[in-house]
């Protein structure tokens, strides 16, 4: 989404591009917005920490002897007379992709200067991670109520209390800061912060659309890292 | 696929393929969920779980993140870290492997 124009240089597409930007002995991520680069460092650091997190999860349950508790049972819900295995879990899934949808569309009217429309679409996008936040914290505290603790649980081994809580837990607080981003970002889009090039309250820089973006980035990041917990953990 | 607007000099993508991105993941993670509900087990989940888990964060990362449009620079820049968690995840199997056959070797054979 970068717009590829700088004054007095050519950019080349694929391999020979890459060799040329980094050679170049200038900025190496040429038209890439600052801050947007800023932010991929950021996730690349963030992958790693929940790498570490989701490869120690696998190390500890590889390692235990006693039998790991069965996430489809552990984390079922019982409704209307029937035990439905996981059911809390596909409903979060769900809203979180739903957010993350939103939150792209937000990006591309961002850009197009459509303010209104991407005003209300982070609003729609806050409100499915609040969502998500609050289902997390039910399904919290139904585990915390039915005994699992950090160093015991009743379904197996008592490694599955430390890992569900450090790995859900440091999830769930990004997506609580994200949710409060988009709120403050979503009042700046209806201000018109963006289109009047309001600088912001840390930064010499002007308001631009770009922060939609980087934003965004942060936001899909977070439903991707979902995505690998989802699997790794609830799954398998 | 790419509409420039001349004036404003910004690069959108038309909403179709946003939304075929979106439905696409909605449909991924059903599929994901019903690995679970028809209770496959052994190799067959393992692999079914691993493959919408890939798919879902390909397209994420392609589409919404916009890493298929990016330049080669930034996105060499991102994925070949990578390959360190992989070598990391390599490491971690061997040493689960060997802690837990000290375990069994200890608590219940008795070494």
């Amino acid at each position: 989404m970068s717009d590829p124009k700088i004054e007095g240089y050519e950019f080349k597409p694929g391999y020979s591009g890459m060799a040329q930007d980094t050679a170049s002995d200038q900025t190496m991520f040429k038209g890439v917005h600052w801050g947007k680069a800023m932010m991929w460092i950021f996730l690349l650091s963030d992958t790693f920490i929940f790498s570490c997190f989701l490869i120690s999860y696998m190390k500890g349950r590889g390692s235990t002897t006693v039998e790991w508790p069965n996430p489809s049972e552990v984390f079922g819900l019982h409704v209307f007379g029937v035990d439905v295995p996981l059911l809390l879990i596909a409903i979060m899934t769900f809203v979180l992709i739903t957010s993350s949808g939103t939150m792209a569309l937000a990006v591309k009217y961002g850009y197009e200067k459509n303010r209104k429309m991407c005003g209300w679409l982070i609003l729609a996008t806050a409100i499915g991670g609040l969502t998500f936040v609050g289902m997390q914290a039910f399904e919290w505290s139904k585990l915390i109520h039915e005994g699992v603790r950090p160093w015991e649980n009743p379904f197996g081994a008592p490694q599955f209390g430390s890992f569900f809580f450090m790995i859900t837990g440091f999830h769930g607080t990004h997506v609580s800061i994200g949710v409060i981003f988009l709120f403050i970002y979503a009042y700046k889009t209806f201000a018109g912060h963006y289109d009047e090039r309001k600088r912001g309250w840390f930064t010499s820089m002007k308001g631009d659309y770009v922060e939609i973006e980087i934003l965004g980035l942060y936001w899909h990041f977070v439903d991707l890292v979902w995505v690998f917990i989802f699997a790794f953990f609830y799954l398998w | 696929m790419v509409e420039t607007d001349k004036k404003e000099q910004t690069t959108t993508h038309k909403i179709g393929i946003y939304l075929w991105i979106w439905g696409l993941l909605f449909v991924l993670s059903f599929f994901s969920y019903m690995v679970d509900w028809y209770q496959f087990q052994g190799m067959l989940r393992w692999s079914l779980i691993l493959i919408f888990m890939f798919l879902k964060a390909g397209l994420i990362m392609a589409f919404f993140m916009h890493l298929f449009w990016e330049r080669y620079a930034l996105v060499n820049v991102l994925l070949w870290p990578m390959t360190a968690i992989a070598c990391f995840i390599f490491l971690m199997v061997a040493e689960f492997k060997y802690t837990l056959f000290t375990r069994l070797l200890y608590f219940f054979v008795g070494g």
